[in-house]
């Protein structure tokens, strides 16, 4: 911590040695700035995924429905049948039989909110929560098959796999992007550093003149391209930050409740991007210097 | 402390010199003369190790300078100090932070609070210490080289014509200055081709003149 006070406070008189060159400085800051403002979003994009496949992972994995054909005759003796295997059925906590206002209500955002479902030849719906240990899906298919003909269990694996295998690319694709993003940045970042050190070529024989080693020539660019780095990338991840504010507070998926953006301790990675931004520059800024005062020997 | 043993250097295919040996002993003062073009300032950077000899052995405090590494240049760099002609100063600097240069990169810079005010005033640099070089006329400036020189206070003071720019009354008042240093026990060695400098000077120290002309390192003969 010491340590990295230091470097942070620095020493104005070597500083000074390395007069500041203007073009490298704001080009410096305005990649930072800007790649800190694509990560912001590139983060948001991937924490988002991760929220949903999650949400997806853990409601939709922890429910089934089972569905009562709505032709099947004898309709109330089959949901009693339904509901007595499904209550004798150990690893099942609940079975709720769905209401008419919950029928309509799921069918509302297509037939409107009017939807005479009591004339309406509608599957009957059950909705079944398992315990903490589980239910065997596959084996109370077969104890429905045998005592409720016609009765269908849904899991929802069918069309969960797939949505969350794009929730988990999105999630992929965004890390991905973050880091295109940090490579992006550590590139610019080893162009601008070997501009300067070029531009400096002079000052730089000077000081190996007087004494100077290649580690005090090498800091005072790599403390000053570090310090430009972080506070660029604060700027940029600030006003990343505004636009995200600014953004319509709507789901990514209706009803999920998952929202574009950060939540909770999802902010930390906010607050490391410029952390982060400062140590890609730290370490790209070292190594051009190292190679850049191997070859001005 | 500083050996030069059967050195050879060239620019491409030309050979500048080749089978040049010097010696300096601790104490001792050297003038190098020779034409313009004769390669005293090569010389003087092959004493530096700012440049690396093509053949032969250039042994700097002991030590091989063809093998010693970038940082251990520097340190060797720091137990010499060296006047450049061009003087080599930092223009966005002021002079005392010019001359305070070598206690900065050393992370020596507290010494330079002590050292600073002396070694201005010993050069008659005082009110001139919050200007920058290209503010400071050629005898300042050459003062001022000769005060970054020396503030590391090293064992070998090297100067490459000192009194090339300056006129006579200032030439004197360097070289006496660089004689002080020899008092002191410094190992002074100074490139110049101005005979009548060390004509004037002859009297107030024991020098040796060299004389580097056609790639061959003599002593200077009774007629200099």
């Amino acid at each position: 911590m010491k340590t990295i006070l230091a470097f942070i406070i620095g020493d104005p008189l070597a500083d000074g040695a390395v007069p500041s060159t203007g073009v490298s400085a704001r080009l410096t800051v305005f990649v930072a700035a800007a790649m800190a403002f694509l990560a912001v979003f590139a983060l948001a994009l991937s924490l988002t995924a991760g929220r949903l496949a999650d949400s997806w992972a853990d409601d939709l994995a922890q429910s089934a429905t089972l569905r009562l054909p709505a032709d099947l005759d004898q309709t109330n003796a089959a949901l009693r049948a339904a509901v007595n295997v499904l209550q004798t059925t150990t690893g099942v906590a609940s079975a709720r039989v769905l209401e008419a206002d919950e029928q309509r209500a799921l069918l509302a955002p297509w037939f409107g909110p009017d939807v005479p479902v009591e004339s309406l030849p509608l599957p009957q719906l059950i909705e079944i929560l398992p315990d903490d240990t589980g239910y065997d899906v596959a084996g109370l298919r077969a104890r429905l098959q045998a005592e409720v003909p016609g009765a269908v269990l849904d899991d929802h694996g069918a069309w969960r796999e797939p949505l969350l295998a794009v929730a988990q690319r999105l999630r992929l694709l965004g890390w991905s992007v973050l880091a295109l993003i940090g490579a992006v940045m550590a590139a610019m970042i080893t162009l601008a550093a070997h501009a300067a050190l070029a531009a400096n070529a002079q000052i730089i024989r000077v000081l190996r003149l007087v004494g100077a080693r290649d580690g005090y020539i090498a800091r005072a660019f790599v403390r000053r391209f570090t310090l430009r780095a972080g506070l660029g990338a604060a700027v940029g991840a600030g006003l990343a930050l505004l636009v995200l504010q600014a953004m319509p507070a709507a789901d990514v998926v209706s009803g999920t409740g998952t929202h574009f953006g950060f939540v909770g301790l999802d902010w930390i990675w906010l607050l490391a991007i410029p952390v982060l931004s400062a140590i890609v520059a730290f370490l790209a800024t070292r190594v051009a210097a190292s190679r850049r005062l191997k070859e001005q020997t | 402390m500083i050996e030069l043993d059967n050195v050879s250097y060239g620019y491409g295919r030309t050979a500048l010199f080749s089978g040049l040996s010097l010696k300096l002993v601790p104490g001792s003062f050297h003038f190098l003369t020779g034409p313009s073009g004769a390669g005293k300032t090569t010389l003087l950077r092959l004493c530096y190790a700012d440049l690396r000899a093509n053949s032969g052995k250039v042994r700097l405090f002991g030590q091989d300078a063809g093998n010693l590494t970038r940082d251990e240049v520097a340190i060797v760099r720091r137990r010499i100090g060296v006047v450049h002609q061009d003087c080599q100063f930092l223009d966005h600097l002021s002079i005392a932070e010019n001359i305070a240069l070598p206690l900065t990169v050393a992370d020596r810079i507290a010494d330079a609070q002590n050292n600073l005010a002396e070694l201005l005033a010993w050069v008659s640099l005082g009110p001139q210490a919050g200007q920058r070089p290209p503010e400071l006329s050629g005898g300042e400036r050459q003062r001022a080289a000769l005060a970054r020189a020396v503030i590391m206070s090293p064992d070998v003071v090297i100067a490459d014509e000192p009194t090339g720019n300056v006129d006579w009354e200032m030439s004197q008042r360097l070289l006496s200055l660089l004689i002080e240093l020899n008092r002191m026990g410094k190992t002074i060695l100074i490139a110049t081709h101005d005979l009548a400098m060390i004509r004037s000077v002859k009297a107030d120290v024991n020098a040796r003149v060299l004389r580097l002309s056609r790639g061959q390192l003599v002593q200077a003969g009774a007629d200099l």
